[in-house]
């Protein structure tokens, strides 16, 4: 009994430290992406070949990544960014902000990794990383990139940094000029040869800003300050020569609304106190807007959507999901609508820390199809070069 | 007190079983100057016998490191020295500074109570203590109780929480008639570490002793550490702003009085740390590199009594006082939002336990306690105009019985706790709660003279939330009710001694366990990345098994002793809003409904083989965590390899007169291994520490 016992713990001992000497770990290979058929029935052709999603993820989770869904054969590819550029350092870094396409480019702004990744547009494989701290949004005009940026110099008196624009060659691929803003300054538009700049001051609390930029784009200054209301974000131009701007609030009292700039004047010549605004996409002349508002009096959600007629600048519609899908979304975060077909999607970033989901819902608004995302699934580009190559 | 001599827990009377848990401390005592008065000091194995006796006064025994075992281990902190446990996960945040917290049978680091001799060391604010900051300097033993600690003189905090860990520092023993005792250590190594040590301890009178201890650590926290797929990138960096200088400080009083004893405990502890933060893709040609730091002022005193005025009545007083004091910094150059956060937590702590010994076979136990923690924090302007400055008042109170009747022993427990909040600014604060909450014990000796036990245990507790879960700036909810823990086990022990032959002794415990995790309290975000609340939402299931295995050899002069540990757990998330009913048609979307919760993994152990010869000692360990996943379910995406670390360590020993010198020389991490506890927080790899200790 008692040798047995010796000789059967002495073996496990050794087998147990074997086994794990040997072969525990698995070799760490570059994650492939994972292709999901999700619209086998319809053929969609025309000049929009598809589009790039841009996931976010969560603040300090490196997990922001690229999907792709490929019009002509209907699949959804996710994650494709790391297999086609294996040797970028941790892939593509931590919260990615937006994504755009500009002549053969694709440009991703990746916040909390402080850089612009460029890509090819055609193979999405990288092609230079242009490092801004603390980067936000990307706008073109001309040849140039207008990238926003929180982390201008340090503000000694307030003890918190003023915002600017960086001018990038999109030749060249550096980064050529800076223009100071204002605080935290979000989404840009650009209208003629002005560039207008939402500034939110978010990191300023109480003390949010409350101002539109607008920068002359021949001298690359900033001539004027457009006053509009506190903790603005998104900038949205309509084809009247207009700018929808929305503003979040303050979560406590001041709720969210859409305002209305005339390009004309630069002043704000309507508000929309009705129209909640987290973000907004357009179309000809229907503006879908989402609100996705939090606050903490109530300590509640609230959810709306809705379409705004910019010719009329009135709400038209309360709801433009139809056949009930809004109740499975959780977290609204990203809208787009192609502008050929009218079909729209609506992403649901669900608990931030979980991979969230994409809708995609006819110009009727019944759901065609759903699928798995990356984490925080938030901004999308249509683009008119198919991506090659593409694996089915 | 004869009764103890060296194998006291084969008294056959129940009377005296309760007497001896009744005198356990100081058999505690007289049993370690009985061995240490021999002249080879570092051949006694003073400890196994104190476990002995705890196994016997308990119904379910601790998981015990001695102090003599934790030496051998190449350990700097009680964190590192809890991975030798069954069931405990340790979430490291990255090398010797970095954040580290524990989690037992995966309920969740805000469930485990952690106590310092005796009495719980809380954190109002946020409910979890950095174990990181804790030395095994002077450490007697470390404990690991799941359920409770089935003591009955004891206060109704040790009811109180899901599961406990336990330490317990030297209390002075002065051999050969000594009146004091000196031991310096020093400890150099890798990361430039330096650490050095100093206990005094001295007999006042025959019955009054005191001991101080101080101790400081500097290092610079800095090391390499690689990324690297196969087939895709590679780099190596350097893990920066991971430097700790700490300095700590305790002196305690320890006297004896007719039929009990008292001790009272001063501790201060200083320290300044840098949070390396995670390693995610970041340029570092430019501006923002994580600069936050943290500094840290601990001080309490702690007081208890305890007398046993007849045989029939027990009393044990105790009482604290804590004052901490943590600042928050993340300056202007290295982020956009400059943080300057003070808080200021005191606790005031008071408890009575009273023992009644009605029958030889019945005991019945009532404990009370009464708690005050007051938050003071000052931050931004925003920070300041919202903060609540909460204050809470807790009381517990605890009846228990425990009967032997025959070869059975039963424990059954009831928990009262009454919750108050209060804000000093008058602002609204969460509502009371009155609380019941149960525990039963049993065990029961299969056969009168093989030393094999069943044993079980049925626990239902809970966690308030913290004042950061309530009241934190924008974050805080107050109206979140508490996270329940409910905890079934079975298992058995045997344990057998063999007078002669090599096999020494045999030890096997197993145990299978069913926790439920309700109402768990999590961070959800709100409308954009950087809003968030707390709500209470998550339902986990666990179920698992843990076992262990002991076995001590003699041949001739050489000693070997082996410890193996194994857990198997699954935790399953099963938040009924994770659910989305499955999917078909044209809904192409996973389902996470059930997966195994972040960090958690399914296999995991430790073995350890430690063998003496003469004056020479080695010790070889072994840790394994298997695969895990972080956040966002058991997609490809969220896998975190596995890691295993080899440590090794040679200790020589140099007795001359009345001195000593030990000498160990340490290797961990032996094959180098790159690893990370927590995704984007790198582990060291190999490094190397000498420590010498020397006794005077």
């Amino acid at each position: 009994m008692m040798k047995k016992l010796y000789y059967t713990g002495r073996s496990i001992l050794l087998a147990a430290i074997t086994i794990c000497i040997v072969s525990c770990r698995k070799d760490d290979l570059v994650l492939p992406s994972t292709p999901v058929q999700v619209n086998p029935w319809e053929k969609v052709t025309g000049d929009i070949y598809g589009f790039f999603l841009l996931n976010e993820g969560n603040m300090g989770s490196n997990k922001a990544s690229l999907d792709y869904y490929d019009y002509a054969t209907g699949i959804y590819h996710r994650n494709i960014f790391a297999e086609r550029n294996p040797s970028e350092i941790k892939d593509l870094g931590d919260v990615g902000n937006d994504v755009q396409i500009y002549g053969n480019k694709l440009y991703a702004v990746i916040n909390c990794s402080n850089y612009l990744e460029v890509m090819d547009v055609n193979t999405a494989k990288h092609i230079t990383k242009i490092p801004i701290p603390n980067c936000r949004y990307v706008a073109f005009k001309d040849g140039f990139a207008y990238v926003s940026a929180y982390a201008g110099p340090v503000e000694i008196s307030e003890n918190a940094r003023i915002g600017y624009v960086a001018k990038i060659d999109t030749t060249r691929l550096v980064v050529v000029d800076e223009c100071i803003v204002g605080y935290q300054p979000e989404e840009m538009a650009v209208v003629g040869d002005k560039l207008y700049v939402a500034n939110s001051g978010g990191y300023r609390v109480p003390n949010y800003d409350r101002t539109v930029s607008v920068i002359d784009l021949n001298t690359f200054t900033e001539t004027k300050k457009i006053d509009v209301a506190i903790n603005l974000h998104r900038i949205q131009p309509d084809n009247y020569g207009n700018l929808y701007v929305s503003s979040r609030g303050d979560y406590y009292n001041i709720e969210s609304k859409t305002f209305i700039i005339d390009t004309h004047t630069d002043k704000v010549t309507n508000t929309l106190h009705l129209l909640p605004n987290s973000n907004m996409a357009l179309c000809r002349d229907s503006l879908y807007v989402y609100s996705n508002e939090w606050n903490y009096n109530t300590k509640g959600w609230s959810v709306s959507y809705a379409i705004v007629d910019t010719r009329l600048q009135k709400t038209v519609t309360r709801n433009f999901i139809k056949d009930g899908t809004d109740k499975q979304i959780k977290v609204p975060y990203g809208i787009a609508v192609n502008p050929n077909t009218g079909e729209f999607f609506v992403t649901d970033a669900k608990d931030y820390v979980s991979p969230g989901t994409l809708h995609c819902f006819g110009p009727d608004g019944v759901r065609k199809w759903s699928v798995t995302t990356g984490d925080i699934p938030a901004h999308i580009v249509f683009t008119r070069r198919r991506l090659q190559p593409i694996n089915n | 007190m004869v009764f103890c001599k060296r194998q006291g827990f084969q008294v056959k009377s129940y009377k005296l079983f309760i007497l001896s848990l009744i005198t356990f401390p100081l058999l505690v005592s007289a049993q370690n100057q009985d061995s240490s008065a021999r002249t080879d000091t570092t051949k006694v194995y003073s400890l196994p016998e104190v476990t002995v006796y705890a196994r016997r006064t308990e119904i379910i025994p601790a998981q015990t490191l001695s102090e003599e075992q934790l030496n051998k281990l190449s350990v700097l902190s009680v964190a590192d020295a809890l991975r030798y446990f069954s069931g405990i996960q340790i979430k490291d945040y990255g090398g010797v500074g970095g954040l580290k917290t524990v989690n037992i049978r995966s309920m969740g680091s805000q469930h485990v109570g952690l106590f310092f001799d005796g009495l719980q060391i809380g954190n109002a604010q946020n409910g979890t203590v950095d174990l990181g900051k804790f030395s095994l300097d002077n450490m007697e033993a470390l404990s690991v109780y799941n359920g409770q600690k089935s003591d009955m003189l004891q206060p109704a905090k040790d009811y109180a929480s899901a599961s406990a860990v336990y330490m317990t520092t030297r209390k002075p023993v002065f051999a050969g008639g000594r009146k004091n005792n000196l031991t310096l250590k020093a400890k150099t190594g890798s990361f430039d570490l330096a650490n050095a040590s100093v206990l005094w301890e001295e007999r006042l009178s025959e019955n009054l002793s005191l001991s101080t201890n101080a101790g400081f650590i500097y290092t610079s926290g800095r090391y390499k550490f690689r990324y690297r797929k196969n087939g895709g990138y590679d780099t190596t960096e350097v893990r920066r702003n991971g430097d700790v200088t700490s300095l700590r400080a305790e002196a305690a009083l320890f006297g004896k009085i007719q039929r009990g004893e008292w001790q009272s405990k001063a501790y201060f502890y200083h320290s300044e740390r840098g949070y390396p933060g995670a390693a995610v893709k970041k340029d570092y040609g430019i501006s923002l590199l994580n600069e936050d730091r943290q500094k840290d002022r601990n001080f309490f005193v702690q007081s208890s009594l305890r007398k046993n005025f007849s045989s029939l009545y027990s009393l044990k007083l105790q009482a604290k006082y804590a004052n901490d004091y943590m600042r928050y910094i993340m300056p202007p150059e290295s982020t956009l939002e400059p943080v300057d956060n003070r808080y200021r937590q005191q606790e005031i702590y008071l408890t009575a336990a009273n023992l009644f010994s009605i029958a030889y076979w019945w005991s019945a136990a009532l404990a009370c306690d009464l708690q005050w923690n007051h938050l003071d924090a000052d931050g931004t302007d925003m920070f300041n105009a919202n903060f609540v400055q909460p204050r809470r008042v807790t009381a517990l109170s605890a009846a228990a019985t425990s009967m032997h009747i025959q070869r059975l022993k039963l424990q059954g427990s009831l928990l009262y706790t009454f919750v108050k909040d209060k804000s000093a600014r008058n602002m609204a604060v969460a509502p009371d709660k009155n609380v019941f909450t149960p525990t039963v014990i049993a065990s029961y000796k299969l056969f009168p003279k093989v030393d094999l036990d069943l044993r079980t245990f049925y626990k239902k507790i809970f966690r308030t939330p913290t004042f950061n879960d309530l009241y934190y700036v924008q974050i805080g909810n107050r109206m979140l009710r508490p996270e329940y823990a409910t905890q079934y086990n079975i298992g058995f022990a045997y344990n057998k001694r063999f007078g002669k032959g090599v096999l020494n002794n045999l030890g096997i415990q197993a145990d299978a366990y069913y926790n439920k995790v309700t109402d768990k309290i999590i961070a959800t975000p709100t409308s954009n990345q950087l809003v968030w609340t707390m709500i209470n939402l998550g339902y986990v299931e666990i179920k698992g098994i843990d076992v262990g295995f002991t076995q001590d050899f003699k041949f001739k002069e050489l000693s070997v002793n082996m410890r193996l540990n194994y857990t198997y757990q699954t935790a399953r998330d099963l938040t009924p809003e994770k659910n989305n009913g499955g999917n078909g048609g044209t809904d192409h979307t996973i389902n996470l409904f059930g997966h195994q919760i972040p960090y958690i993994p399914y296999h995991s152990g430790s073995a350890v083989i430690n063998m003496a010869y003469r004056s020479w000692d080695m010790n070889y360990s072994f840790i394994y965590t298997g695969e895990r996943w972080m956040l966002g379910g058991n997609i490809p995406e969220n896998y975190i390899q596995p890691w295993y670390t080899h440590d090794m360590s040679v200790t020589k020993n140099f007795t001359f007169k009345t001195t000593s010198l030990k000498v160990t020389a340490e290797i961990n991490n032996i094959f180098n291994q790159q690893y990370e506890v927590v995704k984007w927080y790198p582990m060291p790899g190999t490094n190397f520490k000498i420590n010498l200790t020397f006794t005077i």
